[in-house]
């Protein structure tokens, strides 16, 4: 049994994929967590979309794809809040446009020059197989980046996720907080990418954390909870999608949904069982 | 004395619409005033427009004698209508009051000791100091408003702005509320309110400005709270009654009218006298 589970991790390519997925599960459950509490759910989905189209202008203009690729969802972030911020569109508005229109941008460019589609299919549904020792150490740079920023803007990153109006009044330099934000959720998309792939990204973001939501009435073990599901379910996915033969992000996203199916049934079992003991009681 | 905020002829709308015009007021330290006016009159825009969550469209705003936006200005706090707040938030109510201290403590995510007991001493000062680990959405109306505060007093503000503090809480606790604010005034603190609540008012805050999209009019409650200046501030006769030193607005304005009753000739009745 063992020799069954070690198997896998005989091959380079493997222990470089689950050293990647782990990384990236945890990063997406740590952001995934103010993510969800601004009810901007949708923003992964849109996001990971916008730096498609970022990608592939990085590959035309031979740029270097993380910095074009990154740079492009940084900007489409920052759009997105200054949006919502200076005008009557609401978030999931703005994202669907700017995202979108970003991911058209590359689509027209690849539709133009058809030699190259072949080249963005990891892009979009990730490529385990791909994950070189250089990027392990990208994704790993990431994810203490963006724990480094959450760790260091902890109180005033709460606070405006809280009520971004009232931080303001009370000192918090809220425009920094959301710039220095998008930041690091464009780099944990452009780290991710590869992993999970454009469309499978923004699960990834919202499914540990509302697990973890469910689970506690807590901000600090919130983000706890969502960070060591995310991880374990990059650990688990992996030696799924291995033995089962099933592409690496989709199986990782599915373990991440199943254990959200199981805690919603157990938390809304408990719920039920404590409003029949009260009413026992009563 | 320099005021510690002043408002020179500010007006504001939402797109075409203006919803403050001309508006000239100040405050000085240790003063205590609210803002009173039907809904809509534009209460809560006024205190953020003082508060800098709104920038006005003409007129200046001055904290401490400087422009607003300047670093060095007065430390403020702001209580939110209840009703604006997320209450499914995964808060705990020190996180909450902690989150008054997010701009002036280290890059530490947890509290100093310093802190926690200030955070102690503030939550016993208002009586909730056995809920610091409750979520928010587990207390009463009166108990949630008292973590606001808790979140404001932390701070130990010059200036502290209440939205609607009185709201959805019953009679005592706000009482309570009113009669503590009146306290912190007294020790230098200035406090800017909205309420609906005229009584409370007149009796709790030594300076009220009636509001309808201009003010209407200003001073202490027995020169303000008059028939006229009700009847222009809420669209209609309001019952004033004054009777040994005190005043009671009757709150719904009269479709028929009342007189501004001075004295209440026979107490405990209130000879109503429609207007001509």
């Amino acid at each position: 049994m063992i020799e069954l589970l070690l198997r896998p991790f005989q091959f380079e390519f493997f222990r470089n994929g689950t050293a990647a997925a782990v990384l990236a599960g945890g990063l997406c459950g740590l952001i995934g967590v103010y993510i969800v509490l601004r009810g901007m759910s949708y923003i992964g989905h849109g996001l990971s979309h916008a730096i498609f189209g970022g990608a592939v202008v990085s590959f035309v203009m031979e740029w270097n794809f993380y910095l074009g690729a990154g740079l492009w969802g940084f900007v489409a972030a920052l759009l997105i809040n200054q949006t919502v911020r200076r005008t009557k569109i609401n978030a999931d508005a703005a994202i669907g446009v700017i995202t979108t229109a970003s991911f058209a941008t590359g689509v027209a460019i690849i539709s133009r020059y058809r030699r190259f589609t072949r080249s963005f299919d990891a892009a979009l549904f990730g490529n385990i197989l791909g994950v070189t020792t250089q990027d392990v150490i990208i994704v790993a740079g990431v994810t203490l980046l963006v724990a480094g920023i959450i760790f260091v803007l902890y109180k005033p990153l709460l606070f405006t996720t809280f009520d971004s109006q009232v931080a303001k009044v009370y000192g918090v330099q809220t425009e920094w907080i959301d710039t220095l934000f998008a930041l690091a959720l464009a780099a944990a998309l452009i780290a991710s990418m590869q992993i999970l792939g454009v469309t499978l990204i923004a699960a990834a973001l919202v499914i540990p954390a509302i697990t973890a939501r469910l689970l506690t009435d807590s901000f600090n073990r919130m983000i706890l909870l969502s960070t060591a599901l995310g991880a374990l379910s990059g650990f688990f996915g992996m030696m799924l999608s291995f033995h089962l033969d099933i592409a690496s992000g989709a199986m990782i996203v599915l373990f991440q949904a199943t254990l959200f199916a199981l805690t919603l049934a157990i938390t809304s079992l408990q719920k039920r069982a404590s409003r029949r003991l009260l009413h026992t009681h009563v | 004395m320099k005021p510690i905020i002043e408002l020179d002829n500010v007006t504001f709308g939402y797109g075409a619409t203006p919803v403050l015009e001309h508006i000239s007021m100040h405050l000085h330290p240790g003063q205590f005033a609210a803002l009173v006016g039907p809904s809509g009159a534009g209460k809560t825009t006024l205190l953020k427009l003082a508060l800098g969550i709104l920038t006005p469209g003409e007129g200046q705003i001055r904290l401490d004698g400087r422009a607003r936006d300047e670093h060095s200005r007065p430390t403020i706090s702001y209580v939110p209508q209840l009703e604006s707040v997320d209450w499914n938030f995964p808060v705990t109510v020190e996180q909450v009051v902690f989150m008054g201290l997010a701009r002036s403590s280290g890059v530490w995510p947890w509290p100093s000791k310093l802190e926690r007991d200030r955070l102690q001493s503030v939550l016993d000062q208002l009586e909730i100091g056995h809920l610091a680990r409750r979520h928010i959405r587990d207390l009463s109306g009166g108990q949630q408003q008292r973590v606001f505060l808790a979140r404001a007093l932390i701070t130990e503000p010059d200036l502290l702005a209440l939205d609607e503090p009185t709201a959805g809480i019953d009679v005592r606790t706000a009482e309570n509320v009113l009669h503590m604010l009146g306290h912190l005034s007294q020790h230098g603190m200035t406090i800017l309110l909205t309420t609906h609540d005229l009584n409370a008012a007149a009796a709790h805050v030594p300076w009220v400005i009636c509001l309808k999209n201009k003010i209407v009019a200003q001073g202490a409650p027995e020169d303000v709270f008059t028939a006229e200046n009700l009847n222009k501030t809420y669209d209609g006769d309001m019952l004033v009654i004054r009777q040994d030193g005190m005043l009671f607005v009757q709150q719904k304005p009269h479709p028929h009218g009342y007189h501004d009753l001075l004295p209440n000739p026979v107490p405990g009745e209130i000879p109503a006298q429609k207007q001509a």
